[in-house]
């Protein structure tokens, strides 16, 4: 896998009898680093870094356009901002990994949405029964299109096509007469996207617990690997990795606590898409689910399971499509006969192509989300801080979005020529 | 009496739509027995393969193992009988690297999440029997050489200790050197008392390696051997169909009404 962190790097080298200067030991980790990645980009794995490099021209461009492009009030709204249709960009990683499309997420996240309103604004429905109902209705839903995709053989792009006009259909119905529904600004949804632990602690702690797991897990990793005399990092390399993240994760805990502190939106996010990764890429399940994507045939003779894998997948993708959709209600604070509309569906898929998740199947994680959601998201708030025409922004992610497509189609040749030789 | 072979076959066929690409097959695999199956290209070797491997199971016959009859009707049947198989294509999942492919429908679990290290400690050991060219462990198979990627189905086919291994023809693509290590596989398998169906084109390695021959012509069984007495032309004029062996009905009589 791309982003397999237990990949085999050489061993350390015995260590030498002066010790280094720690200058001297980041510039040798950020060296190997170079190396591997020299090795993966040959073998045509590009990876995130395209997505990165773009995120960074975005912010550039628009930070010299307008300075609060970078400020902490805009780059928090942001965050939260990314989380609602994020959501539904992680769901269809998922589906994406099979090598299929999901063309159904935007109707059922308003459909979930929309039930969740009419229970409980219309009909007095407890917020957290309503909401469960709303979030299962998107699990029902899902899991139906999921059960005929697996049945009938028919491109998952099909049945979701008609899933996309049915739950539409099923959405309007829901709503019947009441053409919008405003949800209670002080509930329980609309606290998902408004609420700010303003407490410092809470986001340097968020910070902190992250960088910790991840550097305690690569030391447990490393030192039962290394007990068992396998190839592993060294010590240098798992601190110099772990450094970096723990900069990312520290310099955005200071700026979100210069605004209003860690959004729970964020929160919730941020941990759905870290759990939904270590499923995906450390569960028998996500085995599964890659597997699908490297090649249908070879998955049936190694045994595994395609129709219920098949299942899970779209029951998978309409779950988080119908969280995503009670965020981006949450945002609004209402739900309308417009909710879930077609360009929802795109930029979704968009967000998780352009952060890396192969259209072909069977490369790409959760992460890839967030990085394309940040990608589209920073567009869009960077046309809005400067004025520019909605045409423009939506001519500008689409040119991204076709950039991905090509380097991701490229970057497959690639690795099947570096096979062949 | 003897042992009952490990797995046979009586009267198996098999169509695809209209055309029946497998008549009345009858076939014995004994333990510490290596059995060629010949045939022309376009015999149904491999289609017969991947019928006892239940991933192309059989319309008619009957299968037995050790004597019992059993049914193959998915990969996962075979699998749990203890028949493991190198297909002619391989079957690989190119975007997992060469570990994920081994482990692939029976990876090692600790907590509950998939063990990598002890799957790749596993895999190091086994591909380090294997070959001397011991492929990265951790690039995806796309990325691998033709050699190695035989190497590696042949590595997985091994992994759960299997008794019966069926080898679509595992040599084909493969350089001297890497053939030579497969076909001393082989030898190796026979004397720990495993039964092995070795598909080839290369009669010397059969003559060399197997104790007996099967040939299939045109979807029909078209003699058994005993390769170490039979000499090596009635097997390739039985390949190429200058001799039928394939016990004819005589023509019903009411073919001449
Ligand atoms: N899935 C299939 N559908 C239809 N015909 C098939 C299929 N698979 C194999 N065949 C036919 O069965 C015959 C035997 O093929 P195969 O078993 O691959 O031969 P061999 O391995 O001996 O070269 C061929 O004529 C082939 O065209
Ligand atoms: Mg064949």
């Amino acid at each position: 896998m791309a982003d397999n962190d237990t990949r085999a790097e050489p061993a350390a080298p015995p260590s030498e009898a002066r010790r280094p200067r720690p200058g001297q030991a980041v510039a040798r980790a950020a060296e190997s680093w170079v190396a591997a990645f020299r090795r993966r980009l040959g073998a045509g794995e590009v990876g995130k870094l395209p997505a990165v490099l773009v995120l960074a021209a975005v912010w550039i461009t628009f930070q010299s356009l307008n300075e609060n492009f970078l400020s902490p009030r805009n780059l928090s709204n942001l965050s939260v901002d990314i989380v609602g249709t994020g959501l539904i960009a992680v769901g269809l990683v998922f589906v994406l990994l099979l090598g299929e499309l999901d063309l159904s997420v935007g109707s059922i996240s308003a459909l979930a949405a929309a039930v969740f309103a009419v229970l409980n604004v219309n009909n007095g429905v407890p917020e957290w029964l309503a909401l469960i109902i709303g979030v299962l209705a998107g699990t029902v839903a899902g899991t139906v299109q999921g059960f005929s995709f697996a049945r009938t053989r028919v491109p998952a792009f099909v049945v979701t096509l008609a899933g996309l006009l049915t739950w539409n259909g099923l959405m309007l119905y829901v709503l019947g007469t009441s053409a919008t529904v405003n949800l209670d600004e002080n509930g329980l949804v609309a606290k998902l996207t408004s609420h700010y632990f303003t407490n410092d602690a809470a986001a340097y702690g968020l910070a902190a617990v992250g960088v910790g797991l991840v550097f305690l897990m690569s030391c447990l990793d490393r030192r039962r690997r290394k007990a068992a005399d396998m190839p592993h990092r060294s010590l240098r390399e798992t601190a110099v990795r772990t450094g970096g993240l723990a900069v990312i994760a520290f310099a955005s805990a200071y700026l979100l606590n210069r605004f209003q502190g860690l959004p729970l939106a964020l929160l919730i996010f941020l941990v759905v898409v870290a759990v939904l990764d270590v499923i995906l890429r450390r569960t028998h399940y996500g085995r599964q689910v890659y597997a699908l994507g490297g090649g249908v045939e070879a998955a049936r003779r190694a045994s595994l399971s395609v129709a219920r894998v098949r299942t899970a997948v779209l029951a998978v993708s309409g779950t988080m499509a119908a969280i995503g959709g009670l965020f981006l209600a949450s945002r609004i604070t209402s739900v309308s006969q417009g909710s879930g509309s077609s360009i929802l569906l795109l930029n979704a898929i968009a967000a998780a192509v352009i952060g890396g998740t192969s259209l072909f199947g069977g490369r790409g994680t959760t992460w890839s989300a967030v990085l394309g959601m940040l990608v589209i998201q920073s567009i869009a708030s960077g046309m809005a801080i400067t004025d520019t025409p909605a045409a423009v922004q939506f001519m500008i992610t689409g040119g991204v979005l076709f950039a991905a497509v090509v380097i991701d189609s490229l970057s497959r040749r690639s690795q099947e020529a570096h096979g062949r030789a | 009496m003897p042992a009952p072979p490990l797995l046979a076959l009586h009267g198996v066929c098999k169509r695809f739509g209209v055309v029946e690409v497998l008549t009345d097959i009858e076939l014995e695999i004994r333990a510490g027995q290596v059995v060629a199956l010949l045939g022309d290209t376009g015999a149904g070797k491999s289609t017969l393969v991947k019928l006892i491997s239940g991933v192309a199971p059989a319309d008619k016959g009957v299968i037995e193992w050790e004597g019992g009859t059993v049914q193959i009707r998915r990969p996962h049947d075979a699998r749990d009988l203890g028949i493991a198989t190198v297909y002619q294509d391989l079957a690989l999942c190119g975007n997992l690297d060469v570990v994920g492919n081994l482990f692939l429908g029976r990876e090692i679990r600790r907590f509950g999440f998939l063990d990598e290290m002890e799957m790749e400690r596993r895999t190091r050991h086994l591909l380090e029997r294997l070959t001397k060219d011991v492929p990265d462990l951790r690039a995806r198979v796309v990325s691998l050489s033709g050699d190695q990627r035989q190497t590696v189905a042949l590595a997985r086919s091994l992994l759960g200790d299997p008794r019966v291994l069926l080898l679509d023809e595992p040599t084909a693509a493969l350089g001297i050197d890497q053939a030579n290590e497969v076909l001393d596989l082989v030898d190796e398998l026979r004397d720990r008392g495993k039964g092995v169906l070795l598909i080839s084109h290369n009669l010397g390695d059969v003559k060399a390696l197997a104790d007996r021959a099967a040939v299939l012509r045109l979807g029909r069984n078209n003699g058994f051997f005993d390769v170490n007495t039979a000499p090596q032309e009635t097997i390739l004029s039985s390949i190429t169909g200058a001799t039928e062996n394939v016990p004819r009905r005589t023509a019903a009589p009411d073919a001449g009404w």
